[in-house]
């Protein structure tokens, strides 16, 4: 070896040690989300979130540094089994979390079954996960698709209609929200006439509309997302219902699509596990420093969930002394955690699924307005779980 | 189902099916008749209904975005000829399906570069903002009966133009047989420069007048891929009155298919299957006339 290269090299080990040994005490977080695609804000969000509550914890888990593996999951069901295995077998990733699409979702629940490495679902809805599928090593800081809904079915009731179509896309969520909706709804009281559905992700919705005007119902409770949200206020508006039949729908009808929907979503009443203008000092904080971090950007219910998922893990690696291989207490701690959170104070129930309160909002000038709370500490039922 | 509502469904179908003509129609030229697979049209729709919404922000005025617009969109047409379909003419359908597979990856990573991934919505220009009561319950937006109209003006002019005018007679007859209208002293070049731009432009036109009723988000293209090549291959390739009839069906298809109860046996095929029933109409009638309604018999 030339002196000079030795020299160097000498020089360069010196450096190193204290270096090497940060990065063999490295966590590896294995982040599986949309970055791309029609989800690919919610992915954003969703990593901003779990970055915040890690920054706002020094940085650190449970003293170690976290490395961060990510996966651009694409919603694609397809490819999710492999890009799930992928960060489990070769980037040995300690913690998976992942992510929006229930079908990709699902597909990481099985890997985290398989390979026993703990999931943190921080937003796909699908009630499988803590249902029939729920693990020891599956947890989710987002919600169920049967709380939102079902607790929608009674507010309705509540009100004293009793007569309701439930309209949503046929796929799975849309199918769980409206068997969630008819439960909720019926145990309160109520009947649902009829259940529309519209072929995924299809966006026509007129002819379903002239079935709703000709049906008369006294109320509709609706589960819709995105863009498809956008165009169903508007075409619910334009076709002349807004004023002659009150319109309810998940909270994701109005979320983070207000400024599209304009006026047409003005006085539409949804129920979900948070509101942005959510008046707790909690949510405040929140907001502030989130904002702070991101730019000025507004954080929304995913970047919540995110947030929660980063809680979460803290609190888990806090009992486990920063070791993930000592499963049994990191899991027990996560399964007894309680998370403060923007949205509220909540727990995991025994399928890992949060018991939250269920927030009833109303728009108000282009803001979903909290007009109280429709459901409080709601509780997944969790059927088919043998946890 | 009562008469009344009968009759608006049955003006639900047809506007739809009219509005899926308009978006389609530029398919029909550029596949139809050219013969290029042009998998980037929905893509080009989506340019179309992000330009629509983005220059109604900036000028105020949904009717200046398509003045703008349209030329916009014949120019990104031809520039898209000029540049890479003239040279797979000649070449097999797979060189054109690769290339515009690659159109659709670098106009969506564009659109999200350019105007990000938010939904956004577009007015309905102030004189088509009303609706007409039909029932008491259920009154219809002025803007989709208009939309109606100028898509049938739209039909009729494609009709005329190809079938009647001396430029649609070029156009036919580079699409049958390109050497001999060449021989005969056709600017070959020309005229698919120019029919392929126009198949663009119509996307994109398309993209921009159905911003208002179907709000602009990404991937909004893609969606309508699939049905715009139904439209095609039902009516027939190179046959602009069977795109026609063609979309009729399929609004009509579509709508009842989400409305109707249907059981045979026991089984609901409607309207569970609903989301089946376009494709079924598809198979059916490629079954029963392979080369399409109006297609050319081989």
């Amino acid at each position: 070896m030339q002196r000079r290269h030795f020299l160097a090299a000498a020089t360069l080990s010196l450096a190193l040690p204290p270096l090497a040994r940060a990065q063999a005490a490295k966590l590896r977080v294995g982040l599986m989300l949309p970055y791309t695609g029609t989800y690919a804000q919610l992915g954003t969000a969703i990593e901003n979130g779990l970055r915040l509550a890690l920054a706002q914890g020094g940085g650190r888990l449970a003293g170690r540094e976290a490395e961060f593996f990510k996966v651009d999951d694409e919603s694609d069901p397809a490819k999710a089994t492999d890009n799930a295995n992928r960060l489990v077998t070769r980037d040995k990733v300690d913690v998976l979390v992942g992510t929006v699409h229930s079908g990709v979702a699902m597909a990481m629940v099985k890997v985290a079954r398989e390979s026993g490495v703990p999931l943190i679902i921080p937003n796909a809805g699908a009630n499988a996960a803590t249902g029939p599928a729920c693990a020891p090593n599956v947890f989710r800081t987002s919600f169920s698709n049967w709380q939102t809904t079902h607790a929608l079915g009674k507010v309705i009731a509540e009100r004293g209609q009793k007569k309701a179509v439930f309209i949503t896309w046929k796929y799975a969520a849309g199918e769980e929200a409206a068997a969630a909706f008819r439960e909720g709804f019926e145990k309160a009281g109520g009947t649902v006439v009829k259940e529309l559905y519209l072929p995924f992700p299809n966006v026509e919705f007129q002819a379903l509309l002239t079935e709703i005007a000709s049906l008369r119902p006294e109320a509709v409770g609706s589960f819709f997302a995105g863009a498809g949200a956008v165009k169903f206020v508007k075409d619910w508006a334009a076709a002349g219902l807004k004023d002659r039949i009150p319109l309810y729908g998940s909270g994701f009808l109005t979320e983070g699509v207000l400024p599209a929907q304009g006026e047409a979503a003005e006085g539409i009443v949804t129920t979900l596990h948070y509101a942005d203008s959510l008046d707790t000092p909690r949510n405040k904080a929140f907001r502030a420093a989130y904002m702070a971090a991101y730019n000025k950007v507004e954080p929304d219910v995913y970047a919540v969930q995110g947030y929660d998922a980063g809680l979460l893990l803290q609190q888990g690696l806090e009992a486990a002394k920063g070791d993930p291989a000592n499963r049994a207490a990191l899991l027990a701690a996560m399964e007894g955690a309680e998370i403060d959170s923007p949205r509220g104070r909540w727990r995991m129930s025994r399928a890992h699924n949060p018991i939250q309160d269920i927030y009833l909002r109303r728009v108000e000038k282009g803001d979903n307005k909290v007009i109280g709370v429709a459901w409080k500490a709601l509780e997944d039922p969790a059927r088919g779980c043998k946890l | 189902m009562d008469l009344a509502t009968f009759f608006i469904q049955l003006l639900n179908a047809l506007q739809y099916g009219l509005l899926l003509f308009l978006i389609a129609s530029g398919l029909t030229l550029v596949f139809g008749i050219m013969g290029v697979i042009n998998l980037a049209h929905g893509a080009f729709t989506m340019v179309g209904a992000y330009l629509a919404w983005s220059l109604a922000e900036l000028t105020g005025s949904f009717w200046a975005a398509l003045a703008l617009g349209i030329p916009l969109t014949v120019l990104l047409g031809a520039a898209v000829e000029w540049l890479f379909v003239r040279r797979l003419y000649a070449r097999d359908h797979l060189h054109q399906v690769l290339l515009t597979f690659g159109l659709i990856l670098i106009l969506e990573e564009s659109r999200s570069l350019l105007f990000g991934d938010d939904v956004h919505a577009v007015a309905v220009p102030a004189l088509l903002s009303g609706s007409l009561p039909l029932t008491d319950t259920l009154s219809y937006p002025v803007y989709r009966l208009a939309l109606s109209g100028a898509c049938l003006a739209l039909a009729l002019a494609m009709a005329w133009v190809i079938r009647a005018t001396r430029v649609g007679m070029m156009v036919r007859a580079g699409a049958s047989n390109r050497e001999m209208a060449e021989a005969l002293g056709i600017p070959i070049k020309w005229v698919q420069l120019g029919v392929f731009s126009t198949g663009i432009a119509l996307a994109g036109l398309a993209g921009m007048m159905a911003a208002p009723v179907s709000s602009v988000y990404p991937g909004m293209g893609n969606q309508v891929l699939i049905l715009c090549f139904v439209v095609v291959v039902i009516g027939g390739i190179g046959s602009v009155k069977g795109a026609f009839v063609a979309a009729l069906l399929i609004g009509l298809v579509d709508t009842f298919g989400k409305v109707v109860t249907l059981e045979v046996a026991g089984v609901k095929l409607l309207p569970q299957l609903a989301g089946m029933s376009v494709y079924l109409l598809m198979a059916a009638v490629l079954l029963w006339r392979p080369e399409g309604l109006f297609g050319r018999r081989p």
